[in-house]
């Protein structure tokens, strides 16, 4: 079973988000590194870029697969990872601290409808 | 039934394991209203002799031609090791290389293509092919629109002076993805696009790229590193069109202006694949390195095994269409894998001198039949600028009847250029590589006095 | 060793001299080549011998049982290169005058019209250079057809989720959308789905018949009602044509537009992933939209005259898709195929190869491997699923196809389609005998043996091979693409 913090807040399209005061940190989840295995590239979107919830924004490969990656809720862009493009494995090796983007959310009531641990516990156990 | 080997016995067997009677019954889920009817002329099939027969009278039919045309495809020397290795049935009955440990035989030459391509265009990398030239433009353009973010324009920069049946190609294969191709005009005394006509307004949206061929259609040649400066400077990127022989001379896309073209894209049939009516040819591909993910096609990596030993293998396949579907780089699957067999052991039994040498035999000829031809009351060079191995002469009779006589004696005269620059008159397109010889031009030379007198 | 590692400064290959290097005297300084291009510098043995072992790494169908499904690796008969490689076809400049090659053009213009009566359709344009460039040109002939109809509103096509990878691909390349529609169980397209997407957005279908998972869609005449009731119209991916060869026409079943693999079914060469060639074959509804240039006939004094087919003659075309007139040596490869056939040849090609997949499918059924779907019969192809070997013995399909190398056997085609899991997709063809598919078994039964035995042999394999298995992830993360850039 994957690792599934209990602080954060989870999408069903398997990005994980933390709030740092108005600005939500986003990655991918430790099962969607799983799934994805080796991951060799991520394609980061690019700073201030407005997208939509459930907006496609990047994308993660393995060497089998390739993942879009979803903007969780709607917002501005503020921050991409740069240190992945050189180190995706990073991603693999410590998902919860291989950040991807930071959004500055254009609604954060957004932030509610996002699926707390237990949520997504039961959406990864019913893959 | 040819290739086909059960006895009467075997397949007597073979139904019996299955568990049926006949071969019909494992049909019997395709519905009866659909059964074919049995061909109004049923025609029984030719032994290998009698197809042999057939297709002997045709190519000889076919035979005995001199040349004198190039165009985009060209009739050069190819050394006799080349197709005798290249269909090799281990070549040749190979599929695309899957599963890797059972394909290091192609997945290596297709490594060693990549690396000799790369070195001829002067770029960082190479593709292991794409259908043709035409097609290859096409890719090439996709590939900048996606590729040149900070533009954020769909539209492309195509002049004149590239082969008409490239743009239309690319035209096709473009246009259903909002992507629009503005035509660039070329200065009627030089045959090449004039660097100081270029303007671009503050309020013109730009363009993705601009493409560059060398040498043009006309086989003049662009003032290439003017002209990648300017794009570079107008926030475009630059896409080479070019002839492979040509860059083992000529300036390659690399070597362009300060910084070199972004993309290399070109026609393969000059290195070591015959003219056989058009194809199969095969395109290739080239950047640098930070657009290699925008790349289309196969890509093979060097890498190691289990055992740390040195190993071949298709690597970033995320972009292409069987793992990444509708958001692939491009739909194209099969690639023309052994086009670019001959061409890769073409490059290694020619190496750089021959074809230095087939690029200056080729300059050499084709300057000695244009200047013959000049000789000829009614024959006049239609460019006063430099050449490399085609040139266009003007005729005083429409080149079409001309090309209809010569015909009859056996000659491909060139291209009659009328029907896509008809601004230029009764227009010819000629070459001769370096197989053409001293006899051949005079021959072809005598022959067009006689028409024209 | 790689061929720039037996280069040596300096050699050259002086057989192969074809001129005297003299300089380019009227070319401008600054359009000369600053760097000579790198290339090696071998003698004309190193290179013969380099490349002769190189080819001797590869399993080709003229050295191993190729099993490989939805890419029919039959036999490639050798008469049908040596006749395409005559001097009087390869010798042809493709911009010659028609009358310099009325040999090749007469040729390419019978197999236009074979190719039209196997597929029960009205015309046909050779010039698509593979399967997906084929692709490419049914989507956008669908695409002008309803352009010229002023019907712009159809932006949707639908592709089974079953269907390869170039299907989507290609409905994108054209400007559409692609809605995927599910597979029912027992392989047919779900048509409840089909019921509720078809409507006036639906440009056309992209239908694989018999489909990616082996079977013939039974429904397909209520699926072609259903699309051209709703105005939309059908393309028929010929993947798989050499199952239905003689027996039915996609003509018939109802498509307006397919395209022909002749890599597959006509047997030209896979050459280690191309040249292929897609012709595309078209109803009267959509002839007049093929892609240019066609090869026409007159009739002058008595005799036939072959000519080309461009945009004077056919004003509604797509246009052009290569700078001349497709594979034509591939093309020739499969009219010297066909003419070997006849019409007669062409439906034992159909019986033999899915007798062949249904043998094989039998057999390995009887020795306890699972078929993805067993109440079906197979048709040219079938697919066997791992699913429980990979869950009790813990060995993936993966490891299976890397074995079977093992035992000199191409691995069949892994985990495509994407709905089956560890699946292996098996397609025979008709051109090998009883006994290859009887060893091909006894290895697939010793590989299942071996993996309860010795798990561990398995998941290395292969252990014979000039390689082991490859570090894909290095590949991609370290890219090494150019010998020169190391």
């Amino acid at each position: 079973m994957s690792e599934i913090p209990s602080d954060l807040k989870y999408s069903k399209s398997h990005e994980w988000t933390q709030d740092e005061g108005g600005v939500i940190t986003i990655g991918i989840t430790d099962h969607a590194q799983e799934l994805l295995g080796d991951i060799v590239f991520v394609e980061l979107p690019e700073v201030g870029a407005e997208v939509g919830t459930e907006d496609e924004c990047g994308v993660i490969e393995s060497v089998k697969a390739a993942s879009d990656l979803y903007a969780p809720l709607a917002g501005e862009i503020v921050a991409v990872n740069e240190e992945l493009v050189d180190a995706p494995e990073q991603i693999n090796e410590a998902p919860y601290e291989a950040w991807i983007f930071k959004l500055k959310p254009s609604n954060p009531a957004e932030m509610d409808e996002l699926l707390d641990a237990a949520a997504y516990t039961e959406v990864v156990e019913s893959e | 039934m040819p290739f086909i080997p059960h006895t009467e016995a075997e397949t007597r067997s073979m139904l019996d394991a299955i568990g049926v009677d006949q071969i019909a019954t494992l049909f019997e889920e395709i519905p009866t209203s659909l059964c074919a009817n049995a061909p109004q002329q049923p025609e029984q099939g030719l032994s290998e002799m009698e197809i042999s027969q057939l297709m002997r009278s045709r190519a000889n039919a076919d035979d005995g031609v001199t040349c004198f045309a190039g165009g985009g495809a060209y009739q050069h020397h190819i050394p006799a090791a080349v197709w005798e290795l290249t269909t090799r049935g281990e070549f040749y009955s190979a599929y695309t290389p899957y599963q890797a440990e059972a394909s290091q035989g192609t997945l290596q030459l297709l490594y060693e293509y990549q690396s000799m391509m790369s070195s001829l265009m002067g770029m960082d990398l190479s593709n292991a092919s794409l259908y043709d030239g035409a097609s290859a433009l096409a890719e090439a353009v996709l590939m900048a629109v996606r590729a040149n973010r900070k533009s954020k324009s769909k539209r492309i920069l195509i002049p004149k002076t590239v082969h008409p049946n490239y743009r239309k190609v690319v035209h096709t294969l473009v246009r259903h993805q909002g992507i629009e191709l503005v035509e660039l005009e070329y200065d009627a005394k030089n045959g090449t696009i004039n660097p100081d006509s270029l303007k671009i307004s503050d309020e013109d949206p730009g363009y993705a790229a601009l493409v560059i061929p060398l040498p043009s259609y006309f086989g003049t040649l662009e003032d290439v590193h003017t002209l990648t400066d300017w794009a570079h400077s107008h926030g475009m990127l630059v896409i080479g069109s070019v002839n492979p022989i040509a860059m083992a001379s000529l300036t390659p896309p690399g070597e362009w202006g300060k910084e070199g073209a972004d993309i290399a894209c070109g026609e393969g049939q000059p290195l070591g694949i015959p003219l056989a009516s058009g194809g199969p040819y095969f395109g290739f591909l080239c950047c640098r390195k930070a657009l290699v993910r925008q790349l289309p096609g196969r890509l093979i990596g060097r890498t190691r095994d289990l055992d740390d030993k040195e190993g071949f293998t298709l690597t970033l396949q995320a972009r292409e269409q069987h793992i990444r579907r509708s958001k692939a780089t491009s739909n194209i699957c099969t690639n023309q894998g052994l086009m670019v067999t001959a061409a890769t052991i073409f490059m290694s039994l020619m190496g750089t001198t021959g074809l230095e040498q087939m690029a200056s035999g080729s300059y050499s000829n084709s300057h000695k039949l244009v200047e013959r031809l000049s000789t000829i009351d009614g024959v006049a060079l239609a460019f006063s600028s430099p050449y490399f191995h085609e040139a266009v002469i003007t005729l005083s009779t429409p080149v079409a009847e001309l090309l209809q006589i010569l015909a009859t004696q056996k000659i491909v005269g060139g291209i009659d250029l009328s029907n896509d620059y008809p601004e230029l008159g009764n227009a010819l397109l000629v070459c001769a590589t370096e197989l053409r010889s001293d006899d051949e031009i005079e021959q072809f030379a005598t022959a067009l006095e006689q028409i024209l007198c | 060793m790689l061929i720039f590692e037996h280069s040596q400064s300096g050699r050259i290959n002086s057989a192969q001299r074809t001129a005297a290097l003299q300089p380019l005297q009227e070319i401008p300084k600054a359009m000369l080549r600053k760097q000579r291009a790198q290339l090696p510098e071998i003698s004309e043995l190193q290179g013969v011998r380099h490349y002769t072992q190189l080819s001797q790494k590869n399993f080709s169908i003229d050295t191993h049982f190729y099993p490989l499904g939805s890419c029919t690796m039959k036999y490639n008969p050798r008469g049908a290169n040596t006749l395409s490689m005559q001097s009087g076809f390869l010798n042809r400049h493709p911009a010659a005058d028609a009358e310099l090659g009325q040999g090749v053009m007469t040729s390419l213009y019978d197999l236009q019209e074979i190719l039209c009566e196997v597929t029960g359709m009205e015309a046909t344009s050779l010039t698509p250079a593979a399967g997906a460039q084929g692709e490419f040109a049914g989507v956008a002939m669908i695409r002008a057809y309803h352009d010229a109809q002023g019907d712009t509103a159809r932006s949707e096509i639908l592709v089974p989720d079953a269907a390869h990878g170039t299907n989507p691909a290609s409905a994108v390349m054209c400007g559409y959308k692609v809605k995927e529609i599910p597979t029912n169980s027992d392989g047919d397209v779900d048509l409840e789905t089909l019921r509720q997407v078809v409507g006036p957005q639906t440009a056309g279908i992209m239908l694989t018949n018999p489909s990616t998972l082996g079977v013939f869609e039974r429904e397909i005449e209520e699926i072609a009602a259903l699309l051209h009731q709703a105005g939309g119209l059908l393309y028929y991916d010929g993947a798989n044509l050499n199952a239905i060869l003689g027996k039915t026409r996609p003509g018939d079943m109802g498509f307006d537009v397919i395209h022909i693999n002749v890599h597959k079914t006509f047997s030209t060469p896979h050459g280690g992933g191309g040249p292929g060639a897609g012709p595309v074959v078209a109803n009267k509804r959509l002839a007049p939209y093929l892609p240019i240039p066609m090869v026409g006939v007159k009739e002058h004094e008595g005799t036939s005259h072959y000519h080309w087919l461009t945009e004077a003659e056919r004003p509604e075309s797509i246009g052009r898709l290569s700078a001349w007139s497709g594979n034509v040596g591939v093309l020739l490869r499969a009219y010297i195929y066909a003419k070997m056939l006849g019409t007669t040849g062409m439906e034992r090609v159909a019986d033999y190869s899915v007798l062949n997949a249904n043998y094989l499918m039998k057999q390995l059924q009887k020795k306890g491997f699972t078929l993805a779907i067993p109440e079906r019969r197979a048709t040219h192809e079938f697919i066997v699923t791992l699913k429980s070997e990979a869950k009790e013995l813990g060995v993936s399909a993966m490891d299976f196809a890397k074995r079977l190398l093992d035992y000199g056997h191409h691995a069949p085609t892994t985990y495509f389609p994407l709905l089956v899991p560890e699946c292996l997709l098996i397609e025979p063809t008709e051109t090998e005998d009883k006994a290859t598919l009887d060893a091909f078994v006894e290895a697939m039964v010793a590989i299942r043996q071996e993996s309860k035995e010795n798990p561990e042999q398995v998941k290395e394999a292969p252990l014979t091979l000039p390689v082991r298995r490859l570090d894909d992830v290095r590949a991609a993360r370290e890219l090494d693409l150019n010998w020169y850039n190391q």
